[in-house]
């Protein structure tokens, strides 16, 4: 009975994520109890709880996205690179240079932003090299600033685009570069018909690992931002643990994941179906 | 750039190319000339330095020291792409996120020409796979993908073809068919073949001219018929079928005909065929030049008597016997099944007889 060995699995998922995303969805939907206790709210079907959650965080939604994207975009340009040189360049070298890319795994995600912090903070090394060359003013600082908040996401999430995409161009037999050459392709035009279509697979992952949880993340906003940079998970994250107010933080949480959802569709049919080259 | 790479043809010539890797030396001052046109294979065992030598052509190795031309233009340090030279490669290197049509298309576009569906449909129909022209190469068989790979090559006119063991993924039947496919689309084309195989049947069923090569160095160079027939060392003896060695050692050489002295018994040979340079020779005689016989019946040919019959497998066309003589080596015997052979069994007394004009003669340390 094949099916029993999908039994724990299933078991798990039941239990861990469909029974809370149905209770999350039930809360959705819920409205203050007329008690006013904290903490206490009555199922009322009240759908408009959507429209009012989003109507009310609508720019910390569009930031959001805003910033995932330039995150996205920023550490896709700085591990394609890597990602090249490690699968191609890199001799015996290899497997130093992807443990080096793994390392920051063994310390919390928190520190590491915390550590950021001081890094960009106004007594850091970033902010006395650009001082030094006058490219910032005596009085400006990177801190809580949105360049902050997308530069410490794009750190974050670096691996994740690396990874992927260092497997894919891993996986590709030398010989088609070499066939490429043989017909008439330059380094830039083998790269760019051949290298690239193929690393593809690896591009579209790693872009999905970072940009969806970059999407729904709150600590780089809470560590390295503020207040006029939150993002949609800082709001989630203070309307469920600080004001308590479960349906609207389930609601904003049901429309990030449908947005997230709806966006991840598009990204894969679009990168899946259009001829790449 | 790309004018050059058209307008190079003519014979392909490298000399005294010498490409070590290290402290290893994979090709040894080697000098060759590939008349335009021609169907030419570079044979031999694997780390013989053939593949190297076909990088080179192809400009994916540089030779550490030697040129490399085509016609009047020198290639030695011209960028791959740059060459008027494309490649088949051992497993095809189809690109897998294109289809067949554009794979076949790669070539053409990269140099710039608009309109490839003529061009490409015509060289699909030449390997007979235009049908499969908007697949991808995942999809298609071995022996389709390596036409494909064929079809992707001579599209571009290239003034030379390179084949890395092409055959060499594909079953043996598959194998013969694409033999001689491969032959029929050199002569329909016209472009200079250069095949890179250790199959010895592979080579001599395709090929005009046949470059052995060992260690690095040509051993032995020529038409298929001249190489089996009249090899010069023991390498390309052994290596292209199979060859009888027997030492021996040189009597008289008239200068028409050399005497040998075999064990004590007298094999003559035409002092044409004999490549040795001092007394002591090794005798060779193709398996299947040998007459096998219970009397002791040898005018005017050579023969070997007190043979021992200690092995006979039949092989459907011919039977195959393995006849150890006196002095304890081992002679195979090949005898056609066409009614004609002895009826002879194991452990049987034999004599062994073969015309003079079969031997051929070798210096043992080449």
């Amino acid at each position: 009975m094949p099916y029993l060995l999908l039994l724990p699995g299933m078991l798990w998922l039941i239990i861990f994520f469909i029974l809370p995303l149905v209770n999350l969805a039930e809360t959705s939907t819920k409205t203050r109890a007329a008690s006013q206790e904290t903490g206490e709210f009555i199922q009322t079907w009240r759908f408009a709880n959507y429209l009012d959650a989003f109507k009310e965080y609508q720019p910390q939604f569009t930031r959001s996205f805003i910033y995932a994207l330039l995150a996205t975009l920023l550490a896709l340009a700085i591990a394609y690179p890597l990602a090249y040189a490690i699968a191609f360049k890199s001799g015996k070298y290899k497997n130093i240079l992807l443990i080096l890319v793994i390392a920051p795994f063994f310390t919390s995600f928190l520190l590491r932003t915390i550590a950021w912090k001081q890094i960009l903070g106004a007594e850091g090394p970033v902010v006395f090299v650009l001082r030094s060359l006058h490219l910032i003013g005596p009085d400006t600082t990177i801190t809580a600033t949105s360049f902050a908040v997308v530069m410490g996401m794009t750190y974050n999430f670096l691996p994740f685009m690396t990874l992927p995409i260092y497997a894919s161009l891993d996986r590709i037999d030398p010989r088609l570069l070499e066939a490429s050459g043989d017909l008439y392709s330059n380094g830039v035009t083998t790269f760019r018909k051949v290298t690239f279509p193929l690393s593809m697979p690896g591009v579209v992952a790693g872009t999905l690992l970072t940009f969806i949880p970059a999407a729904g993340d709150y600590v780089n906003a809470a560590i390295l931002g503020n207040p006029t940079t939150k993002m949609i998970g800082n709001v989630i994250d203070s309307r469920f643990f600080r004001i308590v107010d479960y349906p609207t933080a389930a609601a904003l949480s049901f429309t990030l994941m449908a947005t997230i959802l709806i966006l991840v569709t598009i990204y894969i049919r679009r990168s899946g179906t259009d001829e790449l080259v | 750039m790309v004018d050059m790479a058209s307008s190079a043809t003519g014979d392909l010539n490298l000399r005294n190319i010498t490409k070590s890797f290290g402290d290893f030396v994979a090709v040894d001052d080697l000098t060759l000339t590939i008349p335009k046109g021609s169907f030419f294979a570079l044979l031999g065992p694997s780390g013989c330095g053939k593949t190297t030598t076909l990088r080179m052509i192809a400009g994916l190795e540089e030779p550490t020291s030697g040129s490399i031309s085509i016609g009047e233009s020198d290639i030695t340090h011209t960028k791959p792409y740059k060459r008027p030279v494309n490649t088949v490669f051992q497993n095809y290197a189809l690109f897998p996120h294109l289809t067949i049509f554009e794979n076949v298309a790669f070539g053409l576009r990269r140099r710039g020409q608009k309109d490839v569906k003529d061009a490409v449909e015509k060289v699909l129909s030449l390997v007979e796979l235009g049908h499969l022209k908007d697949r991808k190469p995942g999809q298609l068989s071995g022996g389709q993908q390596q036409r494909i790979a064929v079809a992707r090559a001579i599209v571009n006119r290239p003034a030379l073809l390179l084949l890395d063991e092409p055959l060499g993924a594909l079953d043996l039947k598959l194998r013969r068919q694409m033999q001689i496919e491969l032959k029929w689309i050199q002569t329909e084309v016209g472009i200079t073949f250069v095949h890179v195989t250790h199959d010895q049947e592979e080579a001599m069923t395709m090929a005009d001219t046949i470059a052995v090569m060992n260690k690095g160095r040509i051993e032995q160079m020529g038409s298929p018929v001249e190489l089996y027939e009249n090899p010069e060392t023991v390498f390309v003896a052994n290596f292209l079928g199979q060859s009888n060695l027997i030492e021996g050692h040189v009597q008289s050489d008239s200068g028409a005909e050399t005497s040998v002295d075999v064990h004590g018994s007298r094999i003559l040979l035409p002092s044409s065929r004999n490549r040795g340079k001092e007394q002591k020779v090794l005798v060779g005689v193709r398996p299947e030049k040998i007459n096998i016989h219970t009397s002791s019946t040898s005018a005017g040919k050579n023969a070997l008597e007190g043979g021992v019959v200690t092995d006979i497998s039949f092989v459907g066309v011919s039977t195959q016997y393995q006849v150890e003589m006196p002095w304890k080596q081992e002679i195979m015997v090949f005898e056609q099944n066409d009614g004609g052979a002895p009826n002879i069994r194991k452990g049987d007394r034999v004599t062994l007889t073969w015309e003079p004009h079969f031997t051929f003669a070798l210096s043992p340390e080449s």
